[in-house]
């Protein structure tokens, strides 16, 4: 890995006023190798996530958005640890579990938990509820006071859900309140961070809107740090506090919610923004919205240099050539990986080559 | 316009003659220009079917068959309908091809589906819905397996098209956004029933029925400064096997208990145009035992201060 390491962790720098970081991630790699034809064994890789830094703050909401096939779900199992890192480190609350055993792991599989996109597949259509509700009780082999049962059917009520589902199977659930049961299995342990993947695209809209609402009040309640991957920019918009864009394996952009919805700086970010559909009939003609080319290239063979260029309407040779770093750019919190960056006003010291033609 | 559930893709398919007889009943009436759908002959629908109506799938992996080349079916499509050759066939399909936008048509034609990016597979199934010239187009959630940056292309070049072909646009869809970028009359479902048509400008900006209240309170806007909540609908959509009596949406209703009596519970209201006809208001309506005046007041005093 060639990453620059100067003034990469600017934001983990920046005096934040509750400036203590809880997850902080350095040059993460994930490569999955292709197997296939006994001459190429593993000769090439899906590189999908390729050098990725940031770090979260204690109690913040930081989403990680994205197209399909960008690595944000990537990153999320490799947070967790659902997945081996290929390179780079992860620290959770200053200690490195980048490499950490299985058994190392365990205990703190307490305060790290997960949410799944799909409440379908993630409950097992043969436990009750209470038995997968109860699951990290009992492989963590804690016991609750006042007895399991109890603290089971306190979570349910916790989650918006009625304590006598206890005995219900999955599928007597709607989506939303399947969703309820797999946060209300998250938060049985009382985890400090939970990474939450696409936590609410499989709902329906009014549906989506409960769900939302309920895990800005859990946050609030217990003091949760989330990590949100998402595609939706609108609900992405509503939940964050810092939001990081990823494109190809990289993070091409991170920024506070504000900053980066009012004033984004690459030009992926810009183009995506312009693209979301607004339900306002009268802007629809007076919109000006950024066609991008063609489709995001495989990460098999990602475009050397800045992988953008290939869709990119400001490319320059040196797009080509020459990978930007990620630096800030008009704030120490605004980090921004571009050549030409988009909506910077003229007096703002660019550390980049000006554009020459 | 409606959540999962709510019948969109029932109605749609009921116009194609997809379902079959053997596991559904259909009544009523379908008129395509003037011709009786509900009942017609099966062949006779067939021959309507991919001629003046066509129909694009949400899942282009699932809708295109594996097997065939892309410019197989296309080509397929085509000479069922028209009496050309082969030859004359392959270059309507490059040239159809062509149009929505695939690069290099000449060598892709003879691509497999698989071989063909999300986007690009949509491109190919609009271009085969196109091929014949219809007169209807139904298109089924035709972005919501797309990313948005290719979906803003798919919305664009479906706008194109149809002012191209000058076809009429049928879009179902659950994304409000997509809905306001498309659609110039609306019809909000719900338990399998219309409960509010309009014109798209009197459906975000005039709504009459609560269900379209909490939708719109239910979604992140894009366009407005961020807000603290959303405004959810409490509960969940009915099961379609024991749809709640009376008005379907009253159990979820903050309203119901405006309404005299238990009209609500009892009697079903039926989708009616709204009384005040005029400007933007033509053909606006609401399934609601509120009286027209009330809604009125009650989205312009309560609901849309909130949203806003």
């Amino acid at each position: 890995m060639t990453t620059p390491t100067t003034d990469r962790h600017a934001d983990g720098a920046t005096p934040a006023p509750d400036g203590d970081v809880l997850l902080s991630v350095e040059g993460l790699v994930k490569h999955f190798p292709i197997k296939g034809g006994f001459l190429r064994r593993g000769r090439t890789a899906v590189q999908a996530v390729d050098g990725v830094d940031f770090s979260v703050r204690r109690g913040e909401t930081f989403s990680i958005v994205g197209e399909s096939g960008c690595g944000k779900s990537t990153t999320a199992r490799l947070v967790t640890r659902l997945l081996e890192p290929t390179g780079g480190t992860v620290r959770f609350d200053g200690q490195d579990i980048t490499h950490l055993s299985e058994g190392r792991m365990r205990p703190l599989r307490r305060d790290i938990q997960m949410i799944f996109q799909d409440p379908y597949s993630s409950l097992n259509p043969r436990h009750t509820v209470g038995k997968i509700v109860g699951a990290p009780f009992r492989l963590q082999g804690v016991e609750p006071e006042g007895g399991r049962k109890q603290a089971v059917q306190d979570l349910l009520e916790l989650v918006g859900l009625s304590p006598e589902h206890y005995n219900r199977y999955p599928h007597e659930f709607s989506g939303g309140q399947r969703q309820r049961i797999g946060i209300a299995r998250t938060l049985a342990l009382k985890p400090r961070l939970i990474v939450a993947d696409e936590p609410v695209s499989a709902l329906d809209v009014s549906i989506q809107a409960q769900v939302v609402n309920l895990l800005e009040d859990l946050q609030e309640e217990l003091g949760l740090t989330y990590v949100m991957i998402a595609h939706d920019l609108s609900v992405v918009r509503h939940v964050s506090d810092r939001v990081a864009v990823m494109y190809l394996g990289k993070i091409v952009e991170v920024a506070d919610r504000d900053d980066l919805y009012d004033r984004p700086h690459h030009p992926y970010t810009v183009a995506m923004l312009s693209a979301v559909p607004v339900p306002d009939t009268g802007r629809r003609q007076n919109r000006e919205r950024i066609r991008l080319q063609g489709d995001v290239p495989s990460p098999i063979n990602p475009p050397p240099a800045c992988r953008f260029h290939t869709r990119c309407w400001k490319a320059q040779e040196v797009c080509r050539t020459e990978e930007p770093p990620l630096v800030p750019l008009g704030g120490p919190s605004h980090l921004v990986a571009c050549h030409f960056p988009e909506n910077v006003t003229p007096a703002t010291p660019v550390s980049t080559p000006t554009p020459t033609a | 316009m409606g959540e999962s559930g709510s019948g969109k893709s029932v109605s749609s398919m009921a116009v194609m003659g997809l379902h079959t007889s053997r596991s559904a009943r259909i009544s009523g009436s379908i008129r395509l220009d003037g011709q009786e759908l509900v009942g017609a002959k099966q062949d006779d629908v067939r021959r309507l079917r991919g001629q003046k109506m066509a129909m694009i799938f949400q899942d282009p992996l699932s809708a295109m068959h594996p097997f065939y080349t892309v410019g197989n079916q296309i080509i397929e499509a085509y000479r069922i309908h028209n009496q050309v050759s082969k030859k004359a066939a392959r270059a309507h399909a490059i040239d159809m091809l062509d149009r929505v936008g695939i690069p290099e048509p000449r060598s892709r034609i003879d691509a497999y589906p698989h071989q063909f990016s999300g986007g690009m597979r949509q491109r190919a199934m609009i271009a085969m819905a196109l091929s014949c010239d219809p007169s209807l187009l139904i298109a089924d959630e035709p972005t919501t397996a797309l990313d948005v940056t290719v979906q803003a292309q798919i919305l664009d070049l479906i706008r194109d098209l149809q002012q191209e072909f000058d076809s009429a646009v049928v879009i179902i869809t659950h994304d409000l956004g997509v809905v306001a970028e498309l659609a110039d009359d609306i019809v909000v479902m719900y338990a399998g029933r219309g409960i509010e048509q309009g014109s798209a400008e009197a459906i975000f900006n005039a709504p009459e029925h609560p269900y379209t209240w909490g939708l719109l309170g239910s979604m992140p806007r894009f366009d407005r400064p961020p807000t603290e909540r959303l405004l959810p609908i409490k509960g969940t959509p009915p099961s379609l096997i024991r749809v709640p009596s009376g008005c379907a949406f009253n159990p979820r209703c903050e309203f119901s208990d405006r309404v005299r009596g238990d009209a609500c519970t009892t009697e079903r209201p039926e989708l009616l145009p709204a009384g005040s006809g005029t400007g933007a208001h033509v053909g606006h309506g609401a399934a609601c035992h509120l009286p027209t005046a009330e809604r009125q007041q009650v989205w312009a005093q309560e609901i849309s201060p909130r949203l806003a």
